[in-house]
């Protein structure tokens, strides 16, 4: 592998055609941000954001669900911290709280046993959302829940998978000429199911690690091997070709695919996971929630996640959405695009 | 024993609280007439300071809301260039604390107290309905000699920029503790009193100093720069900080730059005194990692030159933060 200072003098002093690259996963593109990664690369290399975090692809009338359960009497919703803030279609969770609804943050979804054995009266309702690396976990947290026979915990599920999701990306008239394939995602999948998108896409897909060194090596594979069908693993110490196995039984044990409602994308079939129809007495009313909703007019999250403009381009940037007012859900998450872009000064 | 409604009741159970406990403990002879105020020596510049301390939980690996209390407000009188004199404390206690709880906190304030070279000479108890909670007030005046002028105003582009030590210990051991996450990460709460006073005596008098708390560097960077009129440069290599923080905070994508500190000080020296200021930090208690981050710019904002040779923008905390961490 070329040393560090060199795949810098390349990436820095690339002068051919222009490229673009996205990144899918949202801790790439916050790894991306604080090392001034745009900064040191050739401004003919341009990296833009995918659909890879979580809170920022979730409808608005799933928001609007968690809203109406922390409302309801004897009830509490448990969630990752970003997600209070994102707005549904009136209010966030944040101002629901506020307004006697019943809001609990925690940091893992197994979390939830505790608040669940401490108040039995409860029903805890946990807000479900993540990717292939989160979704074992939610299939523990069932485990643990049929185990001790626990009643009062349910999820609201908006569990996504990437594969499908890509796929419609490229659909899309964007430019992209290769990807930096998320590295948490391909721990549990394997680098198997990006040959058969490569191969689908034309595209190449280099599975990356998550340092700025590694990142940097990624993208000037990229360019070496861009708009070509080739996948090159690059995180290989986590990353193989079959991923985790037993995590993907333990969640096909309590999770079975189904279509997904995206965030600007609308319903991408086969792009998400929910309950098995034996475990539906954990969920809370994850069925049907499909309605997205932009709380601003001119909010261009859609286009922001399928890299079709940059956060900077968004009208609404800096002015009337910011992190501390976030219209959009790009501009709440740590992990979101346009977060990311505001915070770090990238433009 | 635990704390009852009664012991805020200002009657007997009240007396026999401040008797056994914060009197014993917090012995002086200025607080120990138990009078409605207390009658102290004064300066002719004077810095006062009050802070609340509601950390949860309240005691970690490292140190308590006790310790935490008395350098929170210590700390932030040195900010000022002032040497820290007296202290008042208020109690808010909840029913059903543990008085062992207390017996230990209050022995931490005390030691602590003694440390940074203040006296506590007034303080208040006040029970509340809850579930064995605990928040502690402190005020703290400190004396300012009449040629130290430390204020943001002051920063002059050439200035260096000097960090007293290790970022983010503070905020990873509670986080860790609530995590329930075993660890050898411990809080830096810490007086800097020793540090700050080393520095004036040398004649080194910096520009501006800052507590980096809670907001974190980065904040605190963000103020400086609009404060001063200047554009605040730094070196992410230079950054000093554990590789236990360093592993934990990428663990779960927490920005060093806002991650919370409670003994750390942000010094903007002259340049041409700076290589002296480092080695008396350096060599003081707290400060042996203490390193020049940074200078002072014409311009605007926190630019930061990250390790890989990009250039990145520091924003102010935005959001939340981690409640409850001070």
């Amino acid at each position: 592998m070329a040393n560090l200072s060199t795949v810098i003098k390349e990436l820095k002093e690339y002068d051919g055609e222009p490229l673009v690259f996205m990144e899918v996963c949202g801790t790439h593109t916050a790894a991306i941000s604080e090392n001034g990664i745009p900064d040191i690369i050739s401004d003919k290399i341009r990296l833009v954001s995918g659909p890879g975090c979580p809170v920022c692809v979730t409808v608005a009338a799933y928001i609007d669900k968690l809203i109406q359960l922390s409302k309801r009497e004897n009830y509490c919703v448990v969630t990752f911290g970003d997600m209070i803030r994102v707005m549904g279609s009136s209010e966030s969770l944040r101002a629901a709280s506020a307004d006697g609804g019943r809001v609990e943050m925690v940091y893992s979804p197994l979390d939830v046993l505790k608040l669940a054995k401490a108040e039995t009266e409860t029903v805890f309702v946990f807000a479900a959302v993540g990717f292939e690396t989160t979704t074992p976990a939610y299939a523990l947290l069932i485990e643990e829940l049929e185990n001790n026979n626990i009643q009062n915990v349910r999820l609201l599920t908006a569990l996504k998978t990437m594969p499908a999701v890509i796929e419609k990306i490229c659909e899309e008239a964007n430019n992209i000429a290769g990807f930096i394939a998320p590295g948490h995602v391909s721990v549990i999948t394997g680098s198997g199911p990006y040959q058969t998108l490569s191969q689908k896409t034309g595209l190449p897909y280099v599975i990356s690690g998550f340092s700025g060194e590694e990142l940097l090596i990624s993208i000037a594979a990229l360019i070496k091997i861009h708009n070509t069908p080739r996948v090159i693993n690059m995180y290989p110490m986590a990353v193989t070709e079959e991923g985790n196995e037993i995590a993907r039984k333990k969640v096909s044990q309590y999770f079975e695919p189904c279509d997904a409602a995206w965030r600007g994308l609308g319903i991408i079939a086969n792009s998400g996971m929910r309950l098995r129809r034996e475990y539906l007495k954990y969920d809370a009313g994850s069925e049907g929630l499909t309605e997205d909703f932009l709380y601003n007019e001119a909010c261009s999250c859609p286009q922001v996640i399928t890299g079709k403009i940059a956060p900077t381009q968004c009208p609404l940037f800096g002015k009337a959405c910011t992190p501390e007012v976030p219209k959009g859900a790009c501009m709440v998450s740590t992990e979101g695009s346009c977060f990311n872009y505001f915070v770090n000064g990238r433009c | 024993m635990k704390i009852t409604m009664a012991h805020g009741s200002g009657g007997a159970a009240t007396s026999e609280l401040i008797n056994n406990i914060f009197a014993k403990k917090f012995s002086n002879d200025v607080l120990c007439q138990l009078g409605d105020c207390a009658i102290v020596e004064g300066n002719a510049k004077l810095a006062m300071t009050t802070d609340s301390f509601v950390v949860n939980p309240v005691i970690y690996k490292g140190g308590d809301i006790g310790r935490l209390a008395i350098c929170g407000t210590v700390n932030d009188l040195l900010a000022g260039g002032a040497i820290p004199q007296y202290i008042t404390c208020g109690f808010i206690l909840e029913e059903g604390l543990d008085i062992e709880v207390l017996d230990k906190i209050t022995d931490s304030m005390a030691l602590t107290a003694k440390e940074a070279g203040v006296i506590i000479v007034a303080g208040d108890t006040k029970v509340v309905e809850g579930d064995g909670g605990l928040y502690i007030n402190t005020a703290g005046v400190g004396f300012v000699e009449e040629a130290v002028d430390v204020a943001a105003k002051n920063c002059r582009p050439g200035d260096k920029i000097i960090l007293s030590g290790n970022l983010g210990d503070h905020h990873a051991t509670i986080l860790s503790t609530r995590m329930e996450i075993d660890s050898n990460i411990e809080s830096d709460n810490a007086p800097l009193v020793e540090m700050v006073k080393s520095l004036l005596s040398k004649k080194i008098v910096p520009h501006a100093m800052r507590d980096v708390t809670r907001g974190g560097l980065g904040t605190i960077l963000c103020e400086l720069a609009e404060d001063s009129k200047c554009s605040f440069e730094i070196d992410e290599s230079t950054i000093p900080v554990s590789r236990e923080v360093d592993g934990f905070r990428k663990i779960l994508g927490l920005d060093l730059m806002h991650m919370g500190n409670e003994g750390k000080m942000l010094f903007v020296i002259p340049k041409e005194q700076a290589l002296a200021a480092l080695e008396i930090i350096a060599s003081s208690k707290y400060g042996e990692n203490a390193a020049v981050i940074g200078e002072v710019k014409q311009g605007e904002g926190v630019t930061m030159l990250t390790r890989l040779g990009g250039k990145r923008t520091i924003k102010p905390l935005i959001g939340e933060g981690l409640p409850r961490i001070c």
